[in-house]
């Protein structure tokens, strides 16, 4: 297994856009946290790009299972009273989101 | 033994059983116990005190009827709170989730209920169990009760702290990277981190799908067996749990170690970071394996090396989806704004802490176009390797050997400002995690300083019965379980 | 220079399984809002999703209808982005492993044949519905705040995707049109495009007609008809034609049709292009379908529009009658119509024009009345032999289909059988020729007009029931 620690992707994280990917409202200070902090991280985490993996197939779950179903028949819903109670803000027995700004 | 509290699950069984006293007494045994130590510890985020009574008085009217649901039936157990409680507030420690009561119960929670036991309340994590040393609460951090200057251990710090305080007989945890073993280590209880699939996730609330999985602290490795048993089987709700039967953790408790093979891991027995008082008990723990009749080989996995790096790929990157639900829509915080995608992103800003900003952070870059396959896939490519190093090793071993961390509980505040320090401290857990495989915890000793030092277990894919017949001989060798009552009189009334 | 259009579809189909893709609520449309739902379709914490069976059984079975391989190992992913109306902030969805894929589609077109090509077909499940409130244009941007509803979210969907294979709105159209047939033989959706229970997207380029490459693409979005498919794409070429030929470049972009104005809108354009960040749902497992398992579908598989259209052209139809009866719920009768002896045409007919006028009258379709293919056997003999009139034959059919028994029962008991027996029709003949002798001198001058008025006696005579034609023929003689 070569060792070569050298080879990396070259970290350059534009924590902003990654923050508004991820929907995430940052305030200056923190943004330069996890711009000093991220790279660190991500720097050790790329170690995994020393290890030959030529062939290896990836592991997505640790359980070699397939087609695991259910059959299709209506069980029990929610009560909606119940759901709605938890909810920050409704109206009309939905809930209610402020103006959307764009469509999926 | 004058205090319930003290009790072990199975001495407390007898107990219950032969009406020496009643699940009442019990649960208030643990009410008292609570009480004399939270201010100090803060194991609990809610303690449910009329619940826990009623599921008292049911068990208590279940015996005399002459209903026995087995080995839990009145017995007080508290669950990390990560784990869905129907009309109990589920937080995850996380302020995203405050005053959020759920409508459901997690499946072993229903099971837990169906075998009787009391639920007492529930306990303190990391926030969304992101952490290793339960400091990244929302709601105040938890301290060791052997010295309350150190943490727990986590993120399932709570947990550990209340079964090695007495305010439980048993806990549930959940372990994605160490999350059970490394506290259980810390708060020298025993901690079991079941094959992945074992234990229902269903109604757990998720950090990182593929690595979640729920098992149980308790004071003694045969009463985890019992916890164990309760909580294990196939559930349809959850897709990935496993559909055979289940393998049975008590078989072989009492069979000793004549003949079986035990490996000890190279790379986790020494070098930087490792402690040698660490490393001496778990050499010594082994010795005393062989004296029992064990063979013992090292064996060296290189891939583990790497499994630290593939796991904060991994882990990140699936949290980064998995904590995408909590938007101030439908349940929890809501911080507003003009429009939705600025309330979400307030929502969110302010509702998570500075750890699972990072990490759905560092997910988020991780699985981000033109990054995926240098970093997600890769790290599950390492994660084949990993399972392949495990499977070639259990081809000449029965069980692998290790410490559980590589350093006793450390003092509150020393990591807190460096994550990749804090992330080393769950190196020797994170291998089985990857690989899907059962690993427990069980305390060998003190170090210098009157800390516990915990020994990690490692077995194939269901092999939890030959899991806990090491452990049950550690057990022994070590009479490590007559020392709880230590830790509850260590912690200041 | 003349420009070409290079035009691709992707099509969502809503399955009308009884429960959801991944949990048991059902899948129900007229419910009270935020009824139907539970952890897991609601997102709540800790909830897990476990896949429908029949939802990918019905999947393949839309692969097969369209051609395709069916994959033998797929799995389903993420798809990450946030919109309030998804409840846990990503779909669940397929990526690089789909179920279906390499298929194709047949459709008429002027020119003959075209065959397009079908990318792929996969599974996923659908989002909430969100309504928008004040703001006067009713359109998102505008509104004050908007309400979610969860019951349709997790509904299975099928994303059906073409390739760029259509070089006309109408074949698009077409295409478009034989798919819903196709999803409604195999009754896995009621394909409503006016409840968005099928709703497509269009893509296309211009390039300079006679070349092969693509030019920049514009998405279509918000087109809730067929009409307004093809309207949309007839609109966008122009548009497109006209930057070109100025021009101009062509901007890569959404557009939204605006039916009113009838014309395509760009779409606020995104802070920054979507990532998805797709990868492997590990709260699933792999689907893996053998061959055992696919043969079990494909032998459930009924039949598809194109296979019955051709049958029906083999029993005697022209084509465009073969289609239409295709269409809808009148296969199978017809079917059953010719097996029991009916005339093709006549019984084509009947089905396409007087069953299908009742049944939209009376908002049902023909599969839920008790017509059977021998009633409409009956039915087009009776009129043959002239038992029945035309429209004495509407009259039946319609008593037949409100459940009062067969033709024959029908015509009896209504007393609506015409007197068609020469023997039984003489007796009045007689009576009428006995009772105008000046009708009947004039005729014998070859006074054809006073035949008419005759006639009219005999009908006047037997009280509306004598067959006119036979009457006729008996006062001639």
């Amino acid at each position: 297994m070569p060792e070569d620690e050298s080879v990396s992707v070259p970290v350059d994280i534009d924590i902003a856009r990654v923050a508004r990917l991820a929907r995430i409202s940052l305030t200056g200070t923190e943004l330069g946290i996890y711009e000093a902090q991220l790279p660190v991280i991500i720097d050790h985490a790329a170690r995994v790009q020393a290890l030959d993996t030529a062939g290896i197939e990836p592991t997505s779950h640790p359980l070699p299972l397939a087609n695991v179903f259910r059959t299709d028949s209506v069980g029990d819903c929610l009560d909606r009273d119940e759901v709605l109670s938890q909810a920050p803000e409704t109206q009309d027995h939905q809930f209610v989101v402020p103006r959307i700004m764009d469509e999926a | 033994m004058s205090d319930l509290a003290d009790l072990t699950i199975s001495a407390a069984g007898v107990g219950l059983r032969s009406g020496e006293f009643s699940a009442t007494d019990l649960l208030e045994a643990v009410h008292k116990r609570a009480t004399m130590t939270e201010a100090d510890l803060h194991a609990y985020l809610t303690i449910d005190r009329v619940g826990a009574a009623k599921a008292a008085v049911a068990a208590e009217s279940a015996f005399r009827r002459g209903e026995d649901h087995g080995p839990l039936q009145g017995i007080p157990i508290a669950l990390k709170d990560n784990m869905v409680t129907r009309a109990i507030e589920t937080t995850a420690s996380s302020k995203i989730l405050a005053g959020w009561v759920p409508p459901y119960d997690a499946t072993v929670v229903s099971r837990l209920k169906q075998a009787g036991s009391v639920i007492i309340g529930k306990t303190n994590l990391d926030e969304f169990a992101m952490g290793s040393s339960t400091e990244n609460s929302a709601y105040g951090l938890t301290r060791n009760p052997w010295n309350p200057d150190t943490v727990p251990g986590g993120s399932s710090g709570g947990s550990a702290a209340a079964v090695a305080v007495g305010s439980a007989l048993g806990s549930l945890g959940s372990d994605t990277g160490g999350s059970i073993r490394q506290p259980a280590s810390f708060c020298g209880v025993v901690g079991v981190k079941p094959t992945y699939g074992l234990v229902s996730r269903y109604g757990l609330i998720a950090f990182a799908s593929s690595l979640d999985q729920i098992g149980p602290f308790t004071r003694t490795v045969g009463d985890a067996a019992l916890l164990l048993q309760a909580i294990a089987g196939h559930d349809p709700m959850d897709s990935t749990s496993y559909q055979g039967a289940i393998p049975d953790a008590t078989s072989g408790l009492d069979a000793g170690v004549q003949g079986l093979r035990i490996g000890l891991i190279t790379e986790m027995m020494g070098g930087e970071g490792y402690d040698p008082e660490v490393i001496a008990a778990t050499r010594a723990t082994v010795s005393k394996l062989e004296n029992a009749g064990a063979t013992v080989t090292e064996i060296s996995m290189p891939s583990v090396d790497y499994a630290l790096s593939a796991y904060y790929l991994i882990a990140p990157a699936e949290c980064s989806a998995n904590l995408a639900r909590f938007d101030g829509v439908r349940y929890g915080l809501r911080v507003g704004g003009s429009t939705t995608e600025e309330m979400m992103a307030n929502t969110r800003g302010e509702g998570f802490g500075p750890e699972v900003k990072r990490r759905i952070l560092l997910g988020t870059y991780a699985l981000s176009a033109g990054y995926y396959d240098a970093y997600y896939a890769q790290a599950q490519r390492v994660r084949t390797l990993v399972i392949n190093d495990f499977n070639r090793a259990y081809e000449t071993v029965d069980v692998l050997i290790s410490p559980t961390a590589p350093t006793t509980a450390f003092k509150v505040g020393e990591k807190a400002s460096d994550p990749l320090a804090m992330y080393l401290s769950d190196i020797c857990t994170i291998p089985s995690n990857l690989s899907g495989h059962p690993g427990m915890s069980v305390p060998v000793g003190l170090d210098a300083a009157g800390l516990p030092i915990g020994v990690q277990i490692l077995a194939p894919a269901l092999g939890e019965p030959v899991m806990f017949r090491v452990a049950a001989e550690i057990e022994r060798q070590a009479a490590f379980a007559d020392r709880a009552v230590l830790a509850t009189s260590a912690v200041p009334r | 220079m003349t420009y070409e259009a290079v035009i691709g579809i992707e099509t969502h189909v809503e399955l009308s399984t009884s429960s959801k893709m991944f949990c048991a609520c059902p899948v129900d449309t007229d419910s009270e809002p935020n009824t139907n739902v539970c952890p897991v379709c609601l997102g709540l914490p800790g909830a897990l999703p476990v896949m429908n069976e029949k939802a990918v059984e019905w999947a393949m079975m839309i692969g097969h209808g369209l051609n395709c391989e069916i994959v033998g190992h797929s799995v389903m992913s993420r798809k990450n982005y946030f919109y309030p109306d998804m409840p846990k902030n990503y779909q669940i969805s397929q990526y690089d492993l789909p179920l279906c894929i390499n298929g194709h589609l047949d459709i008429e077109t002027d020119e003959g044949v075209r065959r397009v090509g079908v990318t792929r077909v996969h599974m996923e499940e659908d989002t909430g519905k969100s309504s928008h409130i004040g703001g006067d244009s009713g359109r998102i941007q505008d509104a004050l705040y908007s309400l979610i509803d969860f019951n349709r979210a997790g509904t299975p969907l099928m994303e059906i995707v073409s390739e760029p294979d259509m070089r006309t709105p109408a074949e698009a159209r077409a295409f478009v049109s034989e798919l819903r047939e196709i999803v409604l033989a195999l009754g896995v959706s009621d394909a409503k495009l006016e409840d968005g229970s099928m709703r497509f997207d269009g893509n296309i380029s211009m390039r300079p007609g006679g070349t092969e490459g693509f030019g920049v693409k514009v998405e279509i979005k918000n087109m809730n008809s067929m009409r307004s498919l093809q309207q949309a794409l007839e609109y966008e070429i122009e548009r497109q034609t006209e930057l070109l030929v100025d021009g101009h470049e062509v901007v890569q972009e959404t557009r939204h049709w605006n039916e009113g104005a009838g014309k395509t809108e760009s779409m606020r354009s995104k802070e920054e292009a979507f990532d998805y960040r797709y990868f492997p749902e590990p709260d699933l497992v792999p689907l893996a379908v053998d061959e055992a398992w696919d043969r079990r579908v494909l032998a459930e598989l009924p039949e598809l529009p194109s296979q019955a259209r051709s049958r029906f052209e083999d029993l005697g139809l022209d084509p465009e009658a073969a289609a239409l009866v295709a269409r809808g719920e009148t296969g199978p009768l017809f079917a059953a119509a010719v097996e029991a002896g009916a005339d093709p045409k006549s019984a084509a007919n009947w089905l396409t024009g007087e069953v299908m006028a009742w049944t939209r009258r009376n908002n049902t379709d023909p599969a839920a009345t008790p017509l059977t293919g021998k009633h409409i056997a009956q039915l087009s003999t009776m009129q043959g032999d002239g038992r029945l009139s035309a429209s004495a034959a509407k009259e039946v059919l319609g008593w037949v289909l409100a459940g009062e028994g067969s033709p024959e029962e029908v015509a009896e008991a209504r007393d609506l059988v015409q007197m068609s027996d020469a023997g039984e029709l003489q007796g009045i003949v007689d009576y009428v020729l006995a009772e105008n002798p000046e009708a009947v001198a004039k005729l014998a001058e070859g006074d054809e007009k006073v035949l008419g008025y005759l006639v009219g006696q005999v009908m006047k005579a037997s009280g509306g029931k004598a067959d006119p034609k036979l009457a006729r023929e008996l006062l001639a003689t």
